[in-house]
């Protein structure tokens, strides 16, 4: 009997969720797809933070040599992270970002140079993203992900929340926020803001969650085999 | 619980969340369609002209996920690779 009503209740689930399906391929904005002034002024934006990301990176390694390969590994988890179309409820793809783990561990600005690797491989060799849209991408997946994640992860952690449960928030937030932010750069040059609000962060909410999990899952491991270096990255 | 038991339970929760719109929504498209937003974009503007395309577009559907799973699997290699060194026993180390 039970078991029956909680199945009527996931496909009445089911029938409102295909209700709001609008068919999307919820990723970063196209080439060619932002006018010239918002491709360029977004470029602009993102100048300061590449540089003071390259100039953090530097800074991080000299002060901890053995954090090096960890920035090895938070650039290849974004990597990773970013290829796996994964569907959601909507009915549509996206991908999940990565960029969490690097922001926790070495900060958004170094973070911004890991996502901008992310972002010019699949802009340039697989037609995802774009060049003239790389600015905005960068904006959303590079700057304000890894802002939002960081800030989240140093204030959760500050409250006395389990590195874990923190890790899990910061990242699966920065995600959302990501996506959050395209559908702004969208909305603010071609309107219906709550539409693409509908196709980018509707879609990616299990997806911000499913790398919540898979940040954790990294996060367990550090936690556990390399104390000595999250504690020189005063990340515990 | 230990690790290996704590983090495969979390990787089958991921296994299940990435499943479980598959199995709910049989209709749905899954939109590989790329370019669906580019599509909300043109029929709400419909005098936008994209003013550059890709310089190099995979050929086919097909070179698109050999390099989609070329990213992952580099991705994956150096991710194992330095998990893989930090959790080894070091040498002389004690069980």
């Amino acid at each position: 009997m039970m078991k029956r009503s909680v199945c009527k209740r996931i496909s009445l689930l089911a029938a409102v969720l295909a209700l709001l399906t609008i068919p999307a391929n919820a990723m970063h904005i196209a080439e060619g797809y932002l006018p010239v002034p918002w491709a360029f002024g977004w470029m602009a934006v993102c100048v300061p933070f590449v540089v003071a990301g390259f100039l953090s990176i530097k800074k991080k390694v000299a002060l901890n040599p053995r954090a090096k390969v960890l920035l090895a590994m938070c650039g290849a988890f974004a990597f990773v992270l970013s290829a796996l179309k994964i569907p959601s409820v909507t009915g549509s793809c996206s991908h999940p970002t990565g960029v969490g783990l690097g922001a926790i561990l070495f900060g958004p600005a170094a973070t911004v140079v890991l996502g901008l690797i992310v972002l010019l491989f699949q802009a340039l060799l697989l037609a995802h993203g774009g060049l003239t849209t790389l600015g905005a991408n960068v904006f959303s997946m590079a700057i304000v992900g890894p802002f939002v994640s960081y800030g989240l992860y140093v204030l959760l952690k500050k409250t006395g929340c389990k590195p874990a449960l923190a890790v899990f928030a910061a990242a699966a937030m920065g995600d959302l926020a990501t996506y959050v932010t395209t559908s702004i750069q969208l909305g603010v040059v071609y309107g219906n803001f709550l539409e693409y609000l509908s196709i980018f962060a509707l879609t990616q909410i299990p997806l911000a969650i499913a790398e919540g999990i898979l940040t954790v899952v990294v996060f367990n491991v550090l936690e556990k085999y390399a104390k000595e270096e999250l504690r020189d990255l005063s990340v515990l | 619980m230990k690790l290996w038991q704590k983090n495969l339970i979390l990787v089958l929760l991921v296994v299940l969340i990435a499943a479980v719109p598959l199995w709910l929504l049989k209709d749905a498209e899954f939109g590989g369609a790329d370019g669906m937003a580019e599509e909300l974009i043109t029929e709400t503007n419909p005098d936008y002209e994209p003013w550059f395309s890709p310089i190099f577009e995979p050929a086919s559907g097909e070179v698109e996920s050999l390099l989609f799973a070329l990213q992952a699997a580099l991705g994956a290699g150096v991710v194992g690779f330095v998990l893989g060194r930090m959790t080894a026993k070091k040498p002389g180390e004690k069980q």
